[in-house]
């Protein structure tokens, strides 16, 4: 397999990118960019044995920035904090989504108060890379979805790719630029998702949400995982005669509540999909959004598609009752349109 | 730093400390608050082997590393206090004082959870080819995982990292009957864990400054030559006035003249006096013939007229104002 900065050399004007190798490029490019930049762990392709091969060449070539990690999660996280106060900027893979569980105490009261409580003399420009989601079998303890939870720390940046573009973008962002500490929530069921992107392609400015289809009838509301299943439920939706917008938030933290506003001002109804559990998981902070500054838009309740509050089974089958699906994407959206 | 000059920065901290006492005593500013009296030397000793490119990862009993360190007094009191002339403006109090131009870049008050913070500077140092960070914390910090945790990566990745453990548990008549050094931790010496992990470590005398000095600079220099993890223990016989969370003054303002033969009131002090560093400091270098007298009473009253206007500036410091509660989530 070739390394990110051949892949680019050696294609044409637009390359395939999946989301996987999108990760893989912005890590090699960071590191290469900023010599501040440090890898604490160098797992970030979880289990998936195809794209664990696109971080060889990340590791070979700057092995003196790839920290290899004991399973000691609170003690790399507060190492990638400590490290982003002194100078450095680390990303800290914190491997399986839950396993932030293990970190919350570097992540959420260290990390996200240090330019805080300092008064604003010290940034930690820090990120911290979680595979999150219900990956499917993960069972109870590896398939968190985490976002809602760490969305409730003011000072930590939330970033939810859902596209491969998001995924390189995003993560080149948050280790080159950011000035604050971010969480970045990859997803392994979206490893193989493909998309073309072109050279010298600008990125959405952070803090943008995005739309991905334009819709007239009603505003379907995504991120990370969502958003493809949100626009394979719009072409169905199409094809039953609705027309449906989908937002990519792309970020949790920021929230660009006024492009999500915006559309349903036009569309005048909303349904958001998200995979934190229902209860106040981000859909329900983006149905107060709407219940407090959308209210005279909306010709129809927002409904709300989301995970049902119980713990993540292992059966496939219980499995796959209470994960987001298009249908039931489809199915939220003709009630709003009160089929 | 000479003999007086070591004395004062001694001295310094603990007018410090003793004012911050009276002004919450007085009400003047609200919550828990700890206190660095009896563990004066071992700030000194550190930041005399300290260059300035170093970092300082301290705890909630922060004062004496940053008075030590050479932070203003007045900034810090009228933090202590939350007014807008505060490092912080007003955000941190006393539990998280910083000041990042003296690299001390920010100040955890959970117990173990400083140390994976300076391990990641000291792995910033290694990578920066600059400096080396000296961690302190408290002996309850090897009761929490952070700790080990942090011990590991400081001895898997080594990185030039000095642990300072400022054990001021108990009176050291109940170490001899527990037969272990920490009241809460059932190890019974506490250089086991970091040994367990390949970081040397050693036990030094709370109350000898000058063994403080030369420990601390033996110990920072092995930290910078080698580029790896060093732990010291050092240990304090409790000063009586560490009422957890809320410290009182027994006795009144400690006064020089206790180290020249005059008793305190207050016996639980007059028996301290042994083991307070500051007192053995005065009364060494005096039968030594460094030190004289008047000498050690001008710096003293140097030092309490430093620290009298640390608590004017702070009382005169306006309150931040109101929108400052916004600023600073995000840079």
């Amino acid at each position: 397999m070739s390394s990110p900065k051949e892949s680019v050399k050696n294609r044409a004007r637009t390359m395939k990118m999946t989301f996987a190798e999108g990760i893989a490029k912005a890590l090699y490019e960071s590191l290469a960019a900023d010599p501040r930049v440090v890898l604490i762990g160098s797992n970030f392709m979880g289990l998936n044995a195809t794209a664990k091969l696109l971080m060889n060449p990340i590791v070979s070539e700057f092995s003196s920035r790839v920290m290899v990690a004991p399973i000691s999660e609170l003690g790399i996280a507060g190492a990638g904090v400590g490290a982003a106060v002194a100078g450095r900027r680390p990303v800290v893979d914190i491997n399986t989504g839950s396993f932030i569980f293990q970190a919350f105490a570097q992540v959420v009261n260290e990390a996200a108060n240090v330019h805080y409580m300092s008064g604003g003399q010290t940034t930690a420009p820090v990120t911290f890379y979680c595979l999150a989601g219900i990956r499917g079998g993960g069972a109870a303890q590896h398939s968190h979805t985490t976002q809602a939870m760490l969305g409730q720390v003011p000072g930590l940046q939330i970033l939810t790719p859902g596209i491969p573009e998001d995924a390189y973008f995003l993560l080149k962002w948050a280790l080159l630029e950011s000035k604050n500490p971010s969480v970045f929530l990859s997803h392994s069921l979206l490893f193989g998702e493909t998309a073309e992107l072109s050279p010298g392609a600008a990125m959405l400015p952070v803090g943008q949400a995005a739309i991905r289809r334009e819709g007239r009838d009603l505003s379907l509301i995504a991120s990370s995982i969502t958003v493809t299943r949100s626009l394979a439920a719009a072409v169905e939706l199409e094809r039953q005669g609705i027309s449906a917008e989908v937002i990519d938030l792309r970020t949790i933290v920021p929230l660009d509540t006024d492009t999500v506003l915006k559309s349903v001002a036009k569309t005048g109804r909303a349904v958001i999909a998200d995979e934190c559990h229902r209860r106040f998981g981000v859909a329900a902070e983006i149905a107060a959004v709407l219940a407090e500054e959308g209210f005279g838009l909306l010709r129809a309740p927002v409904r709300r598609v989301a995970v049902p509050d119980v713990p993540i089974p292992y059966s496939k089958t219980l499995e796959a009752e209470l994960i987001v699906t298009p249908e039931k994407i489809v199915s939220a959206a003709l009630r709003a349109m009160g089929r | 730093m000479n003999t007086g000059e070591r004395l004062e920065h001694m001295l310094r901290i603990r007018r410090f400390e003793e004012q911050c006492i009276l002004l919450s005593k007085a009400g003047q500013f609200r919550g828990h608050y700890h206190i660095y009296i009896g563990q004066e030397a071992t700030a000194v000793a550190v930041c005399e082997a300290l260059t300035p490119p170093d970092f300082i990862f301290t705890t909630w009993r922060n004062h004496g590393h940053l008075i030590a360190r050479g932070a203003s007094p007045d900034r810090m009191m009228a933090e202590i206090l939350g007014k807008a002339g505060g490092y912080a403006g007003g955000k941190s109090g006393t539990l998280h004082l910083a000041v990042r131009d003296l690299g001390i870049p920010t100040t955890s008050a959970l117990v173990g959870g400083t140390l994976p913070l300076a391990t990641g500077a000291a792995l910033a140092c290694k990578q920066q080819g600059s400096g080396i960070t000296v961690c302190f914390f408290g002996d309850a910090a090897l009761e929490e995982g952070a700790t080990y945790e942090a011990m590991i990566l400081a001895s898997l990745w080594q990185l030039p990292i000095l642990f300072v453990c400022e054990n001021n548990t108990m009176p050291s008549d109940r170490r001899t009957r527990l037969q272990a050094p920490s009241s809460t931790l059932p190890a019974a010496r506490l250089q086991d864990v970091p040994e367990a992990l390949q970081v040397g470590a050693e036990v030094l005398d709370g109350a000898d400054a000058d063994g403080l000095r030369d420990g601390m600079q033996r110990l920072v220099a092995e930290v910078r030559a080698s580029g790896k993890a060093r732990f010291v223990e050092v240990r304090y016989t409790r000063w009586p006035g560490i009422v957890p969370s809320w410290p009182d003054l027994p006795g009144g303002e400690w006064q020089l003249a206790w180290a020249f033969g005059e008793q305190p009131d207050n016996a639980d002090i007059a028996a301290w006096l042994a083991s307070d560093p500051v007192c053995r400091y005065v009364r060494k270098c005096v039968a030594a013939g460094t030190l004289e007298r008047a000498q050690a009473e001008a710096v003293d009253a140097r030092a309490r007229e430093e620290m009298a206007q640390a608590v004017r500036f702070a009382l005169e410091s306006p309150e931040p104002s109101p929108e400052q509660a916004y600023r600073h989530v995000f840079a």
